[in-house]
């Protein structure tokens, strides 16, 4: 209980703390979206410029700003998005639900793929399916995300037409009910869950080998346990708790979207929504999606703490 | 199990059926808010042209027209009269009348209470409403009946009875929710809270669905009186990533892309050389104007032999045939040549590097080696910075640097974010020697932002104006002050030719090309005309039909 309550102290510090640098660096990139529409539209006047800086508060220092919006959110606050004309929590939303659907997909589809694969691999290190799984690991982690998508794009949906390309349902009335979003959600989480597989899987086999030399696991095949029991029931425990950090880690980072994957097959999710409100000086809803964003990575990094605590009781006993 | 996963497989992979009554619009860009005033967007122009009508519009043959009016109002006709305004200046008076069959989505017809509201808002300083010249502009608006109205002007220019920026609401579904509190209007609009209330929308179409950042859905407006549409149902889809636009149109995941939003030029040409039998390419230049701006303050660059040296050192020629396919005109000055305002005998910079050697030489820039240099032996070497990102500004710059290292100029890219860019550099006029970008205008736009001596941005006008050369030219501002005012066409267009010639002498930017926009349409789909100016081509959305 302590460590919770020392973790969720620590976790609110480094919030405030982020959230001054982030508004910060919002406030210190050069030009505003009021100069963008005026370089774009040349009937804007400069008395029109004038009048929409001060009207959004863009005239006023950074810091000025970040202090109302600090005492804004002390009131429990988040305020209005200013490019999306609607309260904070409306356009986050259902940026929000959809990312969530995509990354948890995605991360289902990683494990799927690399946790079996990687303990298979471990079985026979240099044979020929660890050969086969540390090419797939290599070929995941070095392959942009962008080009897969769009090759993936290119052979599924352009080429054999099986698949749609982008969206997140199809366009007809009736919404395309479960089935059609499975297919807009194929793509996508092809996409990422291969791009994320790698890491799980190397880790995966690193583990396993590294458990595979310990003395508990000759013991038990000295004590006749079978090679499926040792693997499994021994080996595998201890091998899931590196692998269980790291994946509890990655769960509060999905929260910030994938910026690329979301652009490539429009997909409406938290990372496209932050990039526009930074790129668009809209404070509120950039600070909220991003402090989101860390709110959820810290309660990931909490969660790795419970689990690495759950599933290795010497760290219980600390 | 083995059957539940292949009928799972097969469901999956079954390609619905096309609709021939639905047309799915594909678009980089999602419009961040639906209200017509608000922000200033290309994406939002283009869904709610299909969706309300302007009281004046351009036509795609650039004439200006009536949408919501029934006559334009002109001197000759006696709606347009000449009058002073109290403090003595020329101003003047426009009567006209809303169409007898115009009616919001709701059935309520569309009146000078429309009228006056969306007055009231525009000039409301706290409204969040983007452009408001017009509005600071009109002095009165008096109400004659319920279709018929009086708008007073606070000068009288040649397009006094353009009234294209004049974004009419709805008083009926918008009057409660600003008069509540004008400065929370913007956060609580209709258009935005409740995009899908037909009172607000008058055109032909009707947004009954906006998924932020995904899609909007458009159905017919049961209350347009004007040709009636031919589909049922207009999706228009933002695929921001232009590969991934291009695939969905390709898997038939969209059926067309607009100029206005579509796919950059080279890839669009490179589409087209594919002679994919589906689909049409239609290449529209346009007025959208790219050119090299100058920095006048910069001693190297005030000298005009530079400027001219720089433009017959160019091949635009090559560049536009090589680059473009020969899809992008070359410019001669600001002023399109599809525009009735273009001088045919405007001075033109043909390829003459030989030329550009002599006047380099007049101007001090000797030959020595690579590069040229002046007397005190500096080198001639020169920045050109443009927007990161833009890969046709990216490959015309490496051509430049190529084609001027010819002549002894050696030529730096700098290359920024376009926030960095616009919002600062060219803003505050931060800009070394060169700044490669484009502007966007209206048929017959007088270029006085651009071009008047008092539209320099300095720190002391707290960076107002548009001139971000420095241009300064007595000649230039006389002939800016009387083309704004000059009525008389014939009189006007020579003003211009003036202007055209003057341009093309002094150089204060140097023109490249004039920017086609590229639609790709499918075959069967007719009545989409490019317009190449502001208004997009969906303003006549009810014209489109499948053959």
């Amino acid at each position: 209980m302590g460590l919770i309550l020392g973790r969720l102290g620590q976790s609110l510090a480094v919030l405030l703390a982020m959230s001054f640098v982030i508004y910060g660096l919002m406030g210190l990139m050069p030009g505003d979206p009021i100069d963008l529409m005026i370089a774009a539209d040349p009937h804007l006047s400069a008395a029109d410029a004038v009048r929409l800086k001060a009207l959004y508060g863009l005239d006023r220092p950074w810091t000025e700003r970040y202090l109302r919006w600090l005492a804004r959110i002390a009131q429990g606050e988040l305020g209005y998005s200013r490019l999306f004309a609607r309260p904070v929590l409306d356009a986050l939303g259902p940026a929000l639900a959809n990312t969530a659907l995509l990354m948890f997909c995605a991360l289902a589809l990683a494990l799927t793929l690399a946790l079996p694969l990687g303990v298979a691999a471990s079985r026979r290190p240099g044979g020929g399916l660890d050969h086969a799984a540390n090419l797939l690991a290599f070929v995941s982690v070095s392959v942009p995300t962008f080009w897969l998508g769009l090759m993936l794009v290119a052979v599924f949906a352009v080429w054999l037409g099986w698949l749609p390309a982008g969206g997140m349902h199809g366009l007809a009335e009736d919404d395309g009910g479960p089935v059609d979003r499975l297919r807009h959600l194929a793509l996508p989480v092809a996409t990422l869950g291969i791009a994320g597989c790698g890491q799980y899987l190397r880790q995966m086999r690193a583990a396993m080998l590294a458990e595979a030399g310990h003395d508990y696991v000759r013991t038990a095949r000295a004590k006749g346990c079978g090679p499926v029991r040792v693997l499994l029931g021994h080996q595998l425990r201890n091998a899931l708790i590196p692998v269980t950090t790291i994946v509890a880690l990655e769960i509060g980072g999905l929260f910030s979207g994938a910026l690329i994957a979301e652009t490539v097959f429009a997909w409406p999710g938290m990372g496209r929504l932050i990039y526009e409100a930074v790129m668009g000086n809209d404070f509120n809803l950039a600070l909220s999606g991003l402090l989101l964003a860390t709110a959820m990575t810290l309660a990931g990094s909490i969660l790795a703490d419970l689990a690495y605590a759950w599933l290795d009781p010497r760290v219980r006993s600390l | 199990m083995i059957r539940l996963l292949v009928l799972l497989t097969a469901l999956l992979l079954a390609v619905p059926a096309k609709a021939r009554d639905q047309l799915v619009i594909g678009v980089t860009q999602y419009p961040v808010t639906l209200h017509p005033g608000i922000e200033s967007m290309l994406a939002k122009t283009y869904v709610l042209a299909m969706t309300r009508r302007p009281l004046t519009a351009y036509d795609p043959d650039w004439t200006l027209v009536c949408m919501l009016c029934e006559r334009l109002p002109t001197i000759e006709n006696k709606l347009a009269v000449p009058e002073r305004t109290a403090d003595g200046r020329q101003g003047v008076a426009l009567t006209y009348t809303l169409r007898a069959d115009a009616r919001w989505g709701d059935g309520t017809p569309v009146s000078t209470e429309d009228v006056l509201f969306t007055w009231e808002v525009g000039r409301h300083p706290q409204s969040g409403i983007a452009n408001a010249e017009l509005y600071r502009r009109i002095l009165k608006i008096e109400a004659r009946d319920a279709r018929s109205f009086t708008l007073h002007l606070d000068r009288l220019t040649f397009d006094y009875n353009a009234l294209n920026d004049f974004a009419l609401l709805p008083a009926h579904v918008e009057r409660p929710r600003f008069a509540a509190a004008p400065a929370e209007y913007r956060n609580r609009t209709a258009y935005d809270q409740d995009s899908g209330n037909p009172g607000l929308y008058n055109g032909p179409f009707r947004i009954t669905q906006a998924v932020q950042g995904s899609h909007i859905v458009l159905e017919p407006n049961v209350h347009w009186q004007g040709q009636k549409p031919a589909f049922r149902r207009i999706v228009v889809r933002s695929v921001e990533n232009t590969p991934a636009l291009e695939a969905n149109l390709l898997s038939g995941g969209v059926d067309m892309i607009p100029g206005e939003l579509g796919l950059p030029l080279d890839q669009a040409i490179a589409f087209a050389r594919r002679n994919d039998p589906r689909f049409a390419v239609v290449f529209k230049p346009g007025l959208v104007y790219e050119h090299i701006d100058a920095n006048l303050s910069v001693p190297l660059l005030a000298d005009r032999r530079l400027r001219q040296a720089l433009m017959f050192a160019t091949d635009r020629e090559a560049i536009s045939k090589q680059l473009f396919d020969g899809r992008q005109p070359v410019a001669h000055s600001s002023v399109n040549p599809l525009d009735g305002v273009h001088a045919a005998d405007v001075p033109k910079y043909s390829f003459d590097p030989a030329r550009a050697a002599r006047l380099l030489d007049e101007a001090g820039w000797k030959r020595d080696g690579a590069v040229r240099r002046n007397a005190g032996g500096e080198p001639l070497i020169l920045e050109l910075g443009t927007t990161a990102g833009n890969r046709t500004r990216e490959l015309v710059a490496q051509v430049l640097q190529a084609q001027w290292r010819k002549v002894g100029i050696e030529l730096r890219i700098r290359t920024e974010p376009p926030r960095v860019f616009f919002g600062s550099t060219m803003t505050q006029r931060r800009f070394a020697n060169l700044a490669m970008y484009a502007w966007y205008s209206a048929p017959e736009s007088v270029p006085r932002s651009t071009l008047h001596s008092t539209q320099i941005p300095a720190e002391a006008n707290g960076w107002a104006g548009q001139n971000y050369p420095g241009y300064v030219s007595e000649r230039m501002d006389r002939l800016l002050d009387a083309i704004e005012v000059e009525l008389d066409r014939p009189r006007r267009v020579e003003l211009w030719r003036q202007l055209q010639h003057l341009y093309a002498e002094e150089l204060p930017a140097l023109p490249l090309f004039f920017r086609a926009d590229t639609f790709i349409l499918p075959k069967g789909l007719t009545g989409i005309t490019p317009t190449g100016h502001q208004d997009p081509s969906s303003l006549w959305v009810e014209t489109w039909r499948w053959d």
